[in-house]
């Protein structure tokens, strides 16, 4: 067998397929751009630079321009900013909230778990988007309510996931030695248990920010998301919708933003580096 | 009757590799050569790891994945079965070669009866009508001395015990008129007294069909019972072959030796109690009742234990037997409060704790600590063998740094461990390993007294009697007292002074361990002792047990 190269995940005991390393590589793009937008964009981007709208690919507008004539190219990787910051801001404490909460009612049990349970069930029981929309349309849209919306929405379903597999763990001969030793619920929790449903968590976040894209997204073509003059990659394709029935880029263009991601997110949680076994190589 | 002077198989420097997920190679057979006679009843023995199973699998021409043949040939009725190809060794499966499973109950599909089950072979193969197929099935199942052989193929696999379906997987492979029946370990999961009915069943069944057999195990008693010839494996190779008679006598290689030694251990020898000072025993329980379910009337739905009573003294060790389902385990968990008993006292050194563990003193747990059977479970995969050492050191006796690393070390030199094992993660360690790191982290809390719930009964025979050496040692050096959990006699008598005899979450008898199979009164106690396989290859043809105490007491 051939050294691993450095920095290749075989040196550091993982096996990582191709599928895997593609997604991941333009999840990470996309997370760069999110970061440094404003630097590479070509041109501002509120700015109407093109006196024809809807305008097709050319040297000087690589992604055409929008119904206003602004550069698609520059919309969208601005856009990347709020779509991506926006849902990892909501799935992270979507998931951080619902796998403590999860674990915690799994160790507990009794009385705890059952209130916690079917008081989350029930808010599962709403539809997401409708929620979204009540709320938006109740207090108003801004990033804050937008990102504590989109947690609120799927934050049950973390708990739920986290709370099956910390149940599970929960019932492995080692945590009742732990609990024989006399430890008490912080320990099994950050020691015992949350090493062992780490994977699990870690490809349903995945899969959640995914899901929280979509909404948002669905949100921001409604037109109840991020508001005007800025845009994310939902309201793109809602400013430009009419741009279908001239054939121009400036609807194709963010649909495929917001599909490169989510694809590339899943192709990514779903060939996710599994361990080497064999050590003795 | 085939010609009984050509061999029925013939296994020519046979060799298996596999690819690990690091793309290495790695031969897990090494140049393996033996030949089986028809009629002939050979086993293969050998720890976990010795191969033995790949070898038994090979014979159907069957690797499991990620494994090849790479090398060798193996040669059933003349045909070479490493040639074939896949859909002429599925002509071959069931009609040729069969094999009965280790866990019939994992083999049986739950949601299917019994009977469509037996007879697939028949229709897969097109060898008989149906109504014949279910009539030969039903003349195996009297043969195997299954009860109701006339409807118990109606039932589904929940619907008979453990040992009634080790049977039927016996019925199933034996359908199709095999010439060469593979039985993986068929009784390693069984109780002793089940597994006598079982090994009888299936002697008597090959005897008479005349078929050849191959029997997987790392019993060397219970091999002793059924195989006419024994092949002992280490490492994928032959250690030594030859008859089972003189095997048992004039054993040659230093592993069979090992082996030979593992089953009958030296007799435990009690500790003379110096300087008798009148202290309370260490642990003593009073009354105890304990169960599971819901609570009416202050008393679970399910009681498990009924008043048991016993008290353990000061380095001295109490051996705890009974089948599965004796509610021994039980035991163990009402004494430590995992499960808090519903009546009755538990009292450490004659000072009475807490039902609830919850509600015990730090100290108290200190003091007694329970180690559980499977290593696997018991050791959290997710961290270091070092940090699993380490948390009980901090814990009770708030080490840190550099006092707390020597200390793990020198715990893994108490269970003779390497120091640069705590480094590795539990997976990376074997069974044996794990047992010995499992043990260290009871001793990390400086315990009086050690509970041990079955801790040798998933290891291989070898392995388990190093434990037990391990834990008289560890016994002389700290003065520990164990209480002994297990459902093989012959360990308990290894270890223990006293014995309590449990069935039905009853403790039917309290006996001296040295004495044990002459003293024992109760009916029960009596066939247990019995059921214990003996290296007499005789044994089981001698052994005389009534048929109407086993039912009585076997519940089938």
């Amino acid at each position: 067998m051939p050294k691993p190269m450095f920095l290749s995940p075989a040196r550091h005991g993982f096996r990582f397929n191709w599928a895997g390393r593609i997604g991941l590589a333009i999840v990470l793009l996309w997370g760069v751009i999110a970061l440094v937008g404003p630097l590479i964009t070509p041109y501002p981007v509120g700015e109407i630079v093109d006196w024809d709208y809807f305008g097709p690919m050319s040297q000087k507008f690589l992604l055409g321009t929008d119904y206003l004539g602004r550069d698609m190219l520059s919309r969208i990787l601005m856009g990347a900013r709020y779509t991506v910051g926006i849902s990892l801001a909501a799935v992270t404490i979507a998931c951080s909230v619902g796998v403590v909460l999860g674990m915690i009612a799994a160790v507990l049990g009794g009385i705890f778990d059952m209130g916690l349970s079917r008081l989350l069930d029930a808010i599962n029981g709403i539809p997401g988007l409708l929620f979204g929309l009540v709320v938006v349309a109740a207090v108003g849209s801004s990033l804050t309510v937008l990102i504590l919306t989109l947690a609120a929405i799927y934050m049950p379903g973390a708990y739920r996931f986290a709370r099956s597999l910390a149940v599970n763990v929960n019932t492995m001969d080692f945590v009742t030695v732990a609990r024989a030793r006399g430890e008490r619920t912080p320990y099994l929790i950050a020691r015992e248990i949350f090493p062992n449903i780490l994977g699990p968590v870690l490809a349903d976040l995945g899969v959640r920010f995914v899901f929280i894209v979509l909404v948002l997204s669905g949100l921001s073509f409604l037109g109840l998301g991020v508001q005007p003059p800025n845009a994310d990659w939902g309201a793109l394709v809602r400013e430009n919708i009419g741009a279908l029935s001239f054939g121009a880029p400036a609807v194709v263009f963010p649909s495929l933003a917001i599909a490169s991601l989510t694809i590339s997110m899943n192709l990514f949680i779903d060939n996710m580096p599994t361990r080497i076994r064999d050590r003795s190589a | 009757m085939p010609d009984a002077s050509q061999p029925l198989v013939t296994v020519h420097d046979l060799h298996i590799g596999a690819v690990t997920d690091a793309g290495r190679q790695v031969e897990i057979i090494k140049g393996v050569s033996f030949d089986i006679r028809p009629g002939e009843f050979v086993a293969l023995i050998g720890e976990s790891g010795s191969g033995k199973t790949t070898i038994a699998l090979s014979l159907m021409g069957y690797c499991r994945p990620g494994c090849s043949i790479t090398g060798g040939t193996v040669t059933l009725d003349g045909r070479d079965v490493t040639a074939m190809t896949e859909a002429a060794r599925a002509e071959l499966r069931g009609t040729e070669v069969s094999y009965v499973p280790q866990s019939a109950a994992a083999a049986f599909n739950p949601s299917k009866r019994i009977m469509d089950q037996v007879v697939e072979i028949t229709g897969i193969h097109r060898l008989m009508p149906r109504a014949e197929a279910e009539a030969k099935a039903v003349s195996l199942f009297r043969a195997l001395a299954l009860p109701q052989p006339e409807t118990i193929g109606r039932r589904y696999p929940h619907q008979v015990s453990g040992g009634q379906l080790q049977r039927l997987a016996a019925a199933m492979a034996l359908i199709g008129d095999p010439k060469l029946v593979i039985f993986d370990e068929p009784t390693t999961a069984l109780d002793v007294t089940t597994q006598i009915e079982v090994l009888r069943a299936f002697k008597a069944v090959v005897q008479k069909g005349g078929v050849s057999g191959v029997y997987v195990s790392h019993d060397l008693a219970v091999v002793a019972q059924i195989a006419d010839r024994i092949i002992v494996l280490k490492g994928g190779e032959i250690q030594e072959e030859n008859t089972t008679p003189k095997i048992l006598t004039e054993a040659r290689h230093p592993y069979t030796k090992a082996l030979l030694a593992a089953v009958d251990p030296v007799p435990h020898q009690p500790r003379s109690i110096a300087g008798l000072q009148p202290r309370p025993p260490i642990l003593e329980a009073i009354g105890l009742h304990a169960g599971y379910g819901t609570f009416q009337n202050a008393e679970p739905a399910i009681k498990v234990l009924k008043n048991v009573n016993f008290r353990l003294e000061r380095g001295r060790n109490l051996g705890v037997i009974g089948e599965s389902g004796s509610g021994k385990s039980t035991l163990a968990r009402a004494v430590s409060g995992i499960l808090p008993p519903y009546r009755g006292a538990v009292l450490l050194d004659g000072h009475e704790l807490d039902g609830d563990l919850k509600e015990r003193r730090k100290e108290d747990l200190r003091r007694m600590q329970i180690v559980f059977q499977l290593a696997d479970t018991a050791l959290n995969p997710a961290q270091t063998v070092g940090s699993i050492l380490a948390r009980p050191l901090k814990f009770y006796h708030g080490l840190r740094g550099a006092a707390r690393d020597a200390r793990v070390d020198a715990l893994l030199d108490m269970v003779h461990l390497p120091a640069a094992l705590k480094y590795r993660l539990p997976r990376e360690l074997s069974g044996g390993q794990k047992q010995r790191v499992n043990l260290a982290r009871a001793l990390a809390a400086e315990p009086e007294l050690i509970l041990c719930d079955e801790i040798t009964s998933a290891l291989d025979t070898v392995v388990a009697a190093a434990i037990l050496k391990l834990l008289e040692e560890l016994q002389s050096e700290l003065n520990l007292s164990y209480m002994f959990i297990s459902h093989d006699l012959s360990t308990v008598e290894a270890i223990c002074d006293d014995v309590l005899v449990m069935y039905r979450g009853e403790v039917v008898e309290e006996l001296p361990a040295a004495r044990m199979s002459a003293e024992a009164a109760h009916p029960y106690s009596k066939l247990l002792i019995s059921s214990v396989p003996q290296l007499d290859p005789g044994w089981l043809d001698s052994l005389d047990q009534d048929p109407e105490l086993l039912a009585a007491f076997s519940r089938r």
